[in-house]
């Protein structure tokens, strides 16, 4: 529950830091808990970080496109607010530690998962694109 | 057509592109938008060439290409002028607007200043980072320390943006105050969790949004914007890193 609280605040929190309109900030602060929330529930189910992220960044798009869609808005607003938790700041700051530490096969491999988690941040978003232009195009022949 | 009607065009579609690059659009709707312009005033003919750094912008007609450069020096991120140019670019697409009209409604949101105001800024940051302190797994102990070390270090990442022009700079400054604080708050007993007070803190400053959108340019095809956004990127979270790292190594 505590999850739910923090993940919106901070998400509407970073859409003012980005000046995101006033009245989308509600929305922001939405799609960023439902993106952090699939996040958590699937990497306790016990899954993959990469494949998670994949997950719920693509989860993120696809209710930010409808939400786009709907208000007339560009995209970028939503997603950049739902994704911000699953941006690996953590485990970059890690990686960076160790290598303060002089540990250089830790940091490398943290760093290696960190740069995995956001290559997969866009992955899921690109996915999403496809599937609402394949869906799109699909329609469009459809009409012909 | 007359020939200063096509600059004309070319001067309100470029404005139109300066604008969202500026604000931090996507590089595909900087194109999009800049064709979709000149296409409404009848010219369906338009190439665009767009980097973080600079469009180049072209109109084909029965007469020679015309061709216009500009240098894009400042790069922030203010969704809100994104939206409002994609509003009107909408209006233009329409056909309701006259090219004239378009200017305007464009320098209007050049010259609005529409941003939060500083202080709300600043209250975001941190409370953002106490958020973030708790989504990672942080104790509510430490939430005031994470508040106050977000806080202070957006203060100073952006009082010192005003004053210095080299960004790397700034940001390893703001981080290094970070985790200065953390380090301080900590040692006197008011944070329990280093690592968790610093990741929640520097969260307003990881370049995620740069990250994303890099990988996102070149699985576009965007081959120049994801390199050099991907550069901007890792030099800021290189800043950012070393200036923790200039912090641990006092420990």
């Amino acid at each position: 529950m505590e999850q739910v609280l923090t993940s919106f605040i901070a998400s509407a929190g970073f859409g003012i830091l980005f000046n995101v309109p006033k009245e989308s900030l509600i929305k922001c602060g939405f799609v960023g808990t439902i993106g952090w929330m699939g996040y958590l529930g699937l990497t306790e189910a016990g899954m993959d970080l990469v494949l998670a992220t994949v997950l719920s960044a693509f989860l993120v798009a696809v209710i930010s496109q409808f939400f786009a869609k709907k208000y007339k808005t560009p995209i970028i607003i939503f997603t950049v607010a739902g994704i911000i938790p699953l941006v690996p700041g953590g485990m970059a700051y890690d990686a960076m530690r160790n290598f303060v530490q002089n540990d250089y096969n830790a940091a490398i491999n943290l760093a290696a998962k960190a740069f995995m988690i956001s290559g997969s941040i866009a992955m899921g978003l690109v996915f999403s694109e496809v599937v609402n232009q394949l869906i799109r195009k699909s329609k469009l022949g459809l009409r012909k | 057509m007359k020939q200063q009607l096509k600059y004309d065009i070319m001067e309100v579609c470029l404005l139109a592109g300066k604008l969202l690059l500026e604000s931090g659009a996507e590089t595909y709707r900087v194109e999009d938008t800049m064709m979709r312009i000149a296409a409404s005033f009848g010219i369906p003919q338009s190439h665009s060439f767009v980097t973080p750094t600079g469009i180049i912008f072209s109109i084909e007609t029965s007469e020679p290409t015309k061709t216009k450069l500009i240098r894009i020096s400042e790069r922030t991120t203010d969704l809100k002028k994104v939206t409002m140019v994609n509003r009107i670019s909408r209006k233009i697409s329409e056909g309701n607007v006259t090219l004239d009209e378009a200017y305007e409604m464009l320098m209007e949101v050049k010259t609005a200043n529409l941003a939060f105001s500083f202080p709300i800024q600043v209250l975001a940051a941190s409370i953002s980072s106490g958020c973030f302190l708790i989504m990672f797994q942080g104790k509510w102990a430490d939430f005031i320390p994470a508040l106050a070390a977000g806080g202070f270090g957006f203060f100073v990442l952006v009082f010192f943006q005003r004053l210095l022009q080299i960004k790397f700079f700034t940001e390893f400054l703001a981080s290094m105050m970070i985790g200065l604080i953390s380090l301080g708050l900590v040692r006197s007993g008011a944070g329990t969790e280093l690592d968790k007070i610093i990741i929640g803190s520097v969260m307003p400053l990881v370049p995620g949004l740069l990250i994303t959108n890099a990988v996102r340019d070149l699985m576009a095809g965007h081959l120049l914007s994801g390199l050099s956004k991907g550069a901007e990127a890792f030099l800021t979270a290189f800043a950012i890193g070393s200036g923790i790292a200039v912090v641990l190594t006092f420990l």
